[in-house]
């Protein structure tokens, strides 16, 4: 018993207060409108699907408020006269090191609602980017450059396991293959999409990776929530997700791709579960997903099939005798202290590519914490899960797929010249259908009509110009690779793969050297 | 005329290349003799088609299958209807675990016992509605996360006359689906926020459709089964996590 609380006085119920809620108090970011500009036009009103500006009807003027604004500069990108700024909120807590206005924000929002912190993109924690502190060799003097435009230059890469060694008989002045290879994947450039579902994004957004995994030569992941009817026909470009909530996963969809991906885990949050929130559940979605409208579409933290390696081979091969042996599987985990030995047993089982998500790999909603401080970076995981199969002997016997936070093409090349055989984009697709990172995918609002499915908000971007600006991006980073790969001297993207005498590190320790098995600069 | 198959020795991708062999010939009646642990029997199969399986099916029987109605005479082994998506598993004898996972349609009646995480994430959409009925007894995790469809727990045809009807945890973080056992089941047993709820008459017709159908697959008394009262277990809310974050 507690005596105090037995002592409380039981008086009559207080007329109902609303209660005071400290994370309002101080906004993230400032409408700042130059008035001299405004024709008062309210098509910022309209765009801004959070509700932060709106119209005073007795002032006959716009009204801002700034604890709305999520820093998605929709407004400011479609306001005719250019009025609109959007920027950090001047509105300054006292210098501290320790309690930032990030940590003391969280807390007034945790204890206004008790609920857990929620966030989307990948981690946003400044843990160091070994990317950055990783560059690339170029030939000089010694050997010769080769000119991309004037010289073939080969990005094709094959997927799939590697025979451990050929045999080729000679008949009739003629060799011939006897070793059974394949089935591969042809890649025309070692770049794909990584999984993001219909539900987290929006079917126009699907339609447009789709069209540009399918002009690239290359391919995208349907992510975990279905295949919807209109994407089949991009079937040879088409990776289909096989993860622990299994929506709208039948025969027909495991044998609509050219690979299935068993998604044991994402970089954004290792270790547990989905979770599209029911306001997200719209009649399209319920459809490809084969779930009620409004119902959550929750997936659970493991495949409750799956606990150990021996049972992870269960399914791989429960997938391959259901599609007959025609399909590769890809078996996803998040980058985690014990990669390398995860990534042993998951070749052991049987799969033909190991996909491995960083720390800063992306969602559209994962919790906060998860997202900033759970897994490794995926430099040091890639470089010690390659190391550690060639070490075992069984590098060829899966590829090897990286992703989370890849930002430009020469990431892409140096995580191949760090083992890796292709690599994931999620992030930089969105980018270029125009996201800002605002970080509010899971509200289903997105004012950019990426992560959304309201029929309204996903007008706002047609699979024509998803198309376009996806392929586009990808265009660029395949002659920048080619650009990249000519000046080290070499003519196809497989004489860099795993080559880390291409790489040398700048301002890194002994011990993350050895894991990366780069030299510094100046060795 | 029934096409017999015999599995001895067989590897289990041997054995499933015969049988989706004679599904492309026309078979409409397979007989599989001498099953021996064989994985993955008729996974992926999509055609209307009657299986007789003499032994032990293994890992898998039926997976992502759609169509195929199988009548294991004996028992089988974990993993049965994974992800099923239509059709029919008759089990004479007991099933091992996780038996119907995530599975999206069909039915999956066993005569006996289950093991643990049985019709964990089922679920239903439009008229598909998978049903399992147990006539034994289930392990832990019992429709666990489930999402829909409907699990029927007789407890009565068990070899652990000592064991409680159904083990701990039953529908952990259910947010669908309907959950109907015989003669009730200790409130221990149960998961979070559960509650154990009388049925109605619209239970009543949907228990007794369905195990008319158990019981004349599988030779029980259906007055008899009928004979004791049942319970249902559903969910409170089909959005169990709706108000878990901040932001």
């Amino acid at each position: 018993m507690n005596p105090q609380k037995e002592n409380v006085k039981t008086s009559a119920p207080k007329p109902r207060k609303k209660k005071i809620q400290f994370s309002k108090f101080y906004p993230d970011f400032l409408i700042e409108r130059d008035w001299d500009k405004c024709i008062k036009c309210k098509i910022c009103i309209r765009e801004c699907t959070y509700e932060a500006h709106g119209w005073d009807k007795k002032r006959e003027t716009l009204t801002e408020d700034h604890s709305k604004c999520v820093g998605c500069h929709r407004c400011e990108a479609m306001c005719p006269t250019g009025a609109i700024t959007i920027k950090r909120h001047p509105s300054a807590f006292r210098e501290h090191d320790t309690w930032k206005p990030w940590f003391i924000k969280n807390v007034y929002k945790q204890a206004d609602t008790g609920g857990v912190l929620l966030a989307a993109t990948g981690c946003a924690v400044p843990f160091r980017n070994y990317w950055d502190h990783l560059v690339l060799d170029a030939c000089q003097v010694t050997n010769p450059p080769i000119d991309p435009l004037r010289e073939p230059m080969e990005l094709r890469t094959y997927l799939g396991p590697k025979p451990d060694k050929l045999e080729v008989t000679l008949e009739d002045d003629k060799f011939h293959l006897q070793t059974k290879v394949g089935p591969w994947i042809k890649l025309e450039v070692p770049i794909m999409f990584a999984a993001m579902s219909y539900g987290a994004i929006s079917l126009h957004v699907h339609q447009g990776l789709a069209r540009a995994a399918k002009e690239l030569g290359t391919l995208y992941n349907t992510g975990e929530g279905g295949l919807h009817a209109s994407l089949y026909e991009y079937g040879s470009n088409t990776i289909v997700q096989c993860a622990s909530g299994r929506f709208g996963l039948h025969v027909d969809y495991l044998n609509a791709g050219v690979a299935i991906e068993i998604k044991i885990g994402q970089g954004a949050k290792p270790g547990i579960g989905g979770h599209l929130p029911g306001e997200k559940v719209t009649e399209e979605i319920s459809k490809t997903r084969m779930i009620p409208v409004g119902s959550d579409a929750i997936s659970p933290a493991p495949h409750h099939d799956i606990y150990s390696i021996e049972d992870l081979r269960g399914l791989i091969y429960a997938l391959k005798e259901a599609t007959e042996y025609k399909k590769l599987v890809f078996v996803k985990i998040a980058a985690v202290h014990n990669a390398p030995a995860i990534a042993s047993g998951i070749v052991r089982a049987g799969a033909d590519v190991v996909v491995l998500d960083g720390l800063r790999g992306g969602t559209g909603a994962a919790p906060t914490m998860f997202r900033d401080y759970v897994g490794i970076p995926i430099e040091l995981a890639l470089a010690a899960v390659d190391e550690r199969l060639r070490q075992e002997g069984i590098r060829n016997q899966a590829s090897l797929v990286v992703s989370g936070g890849i930002r430009c093409s020469a990431d892409v090349v140096k995580a191949i010249a760090l083992g890796a055989d292709a690599v994931y984009i999620g992030t930089p697709a969105l980018i270029a259908v125009g996201c800002t990172m605002c970080g509010r995918c899971f509200t289903g609002k997105c004012p950019w009509g990426i992560a959304t499915n309201n029929p309204d908000l996903i007008k706002r971007l047609d699979p024509d110009t998803a198309f376009e600006k996806i392929y586009n991006l990808v265009h660029g980073w395949a002659h920048e690779i080619q650009e990249l790969l000519g000046a080290m001297g070499l003519n196809s993207i497989e004489s860099l793969r795993g080559n880390r005498d291409k790489l040398r590190a700048v301002g890194l320790n002994e011990v993350e050297l050895r894991i990366l098995g780069v030299k510094h600069a100046g060795e | 005329m029934a096409f017999e198959i015999d599995a001895k020795d067989l590897h289990y991708r041997e054995l499933n290349k015969l049988i989706r062999k004679a599904v492309a010939e026309g078979h409409k009646h397979l007989i599989l003799k001498n099953v021996n642990g064989q994985r993955y029997i008729a996974a992926g199969v999509s055609a209307q088609i009657d299986i007789d399986i003499y032994g032990v099916p293994g890992l898998d029987l039926g997976a992502f299958m759609r169509g195929p109605r199988i009548r294991v005479h004996g028992n089988t082994q974990d993993g049965a209807g994974n992800t099923m998506d239509d059709g029919k598993i008759v089990v004479e004898g007991m099933a091992g675990d996780v038996v119907g996972y995530a599975m999206r349609g069909g039915k999956i009646f066993v005569a006996s016992d289950v093991g643990y995480r049985v019709g964990i994430h089922m679920k239903a959409y439009m008229d598909k509605v998978p049903v399992i009925v147990i006539g034994g007894k289930a392990g832990d995790f019992l429709g666990e996360y489930m999402a829909g469809g409907v699990i029927i727990l007789l407890g009565m045809y068990s070899r652990y006359p000592e064991r409680p009807i159904a083990g701990i945890f039953l529908g952990t973080g259910m947010h669908g689906g309907v959950i109907y056992v015989r003669e009730g089941l200790p409130e221990t047993q149960l998961g979070a926020a559960l509650q154990i709820e009388d049925i109605n008459e619209e239970d009543e017709k949907i228990l007794r459709g369905y195990l008319q159908e158990y019981c004349a697959d599988l030779n029980y008394d259906f007055n008899e089964v009928m004979a004791a009262k049942f319970v249902k277990i559903r969910p409170q809310t089909h959005r169990p996590y709706g108000k878990l974050y901040a932001y």
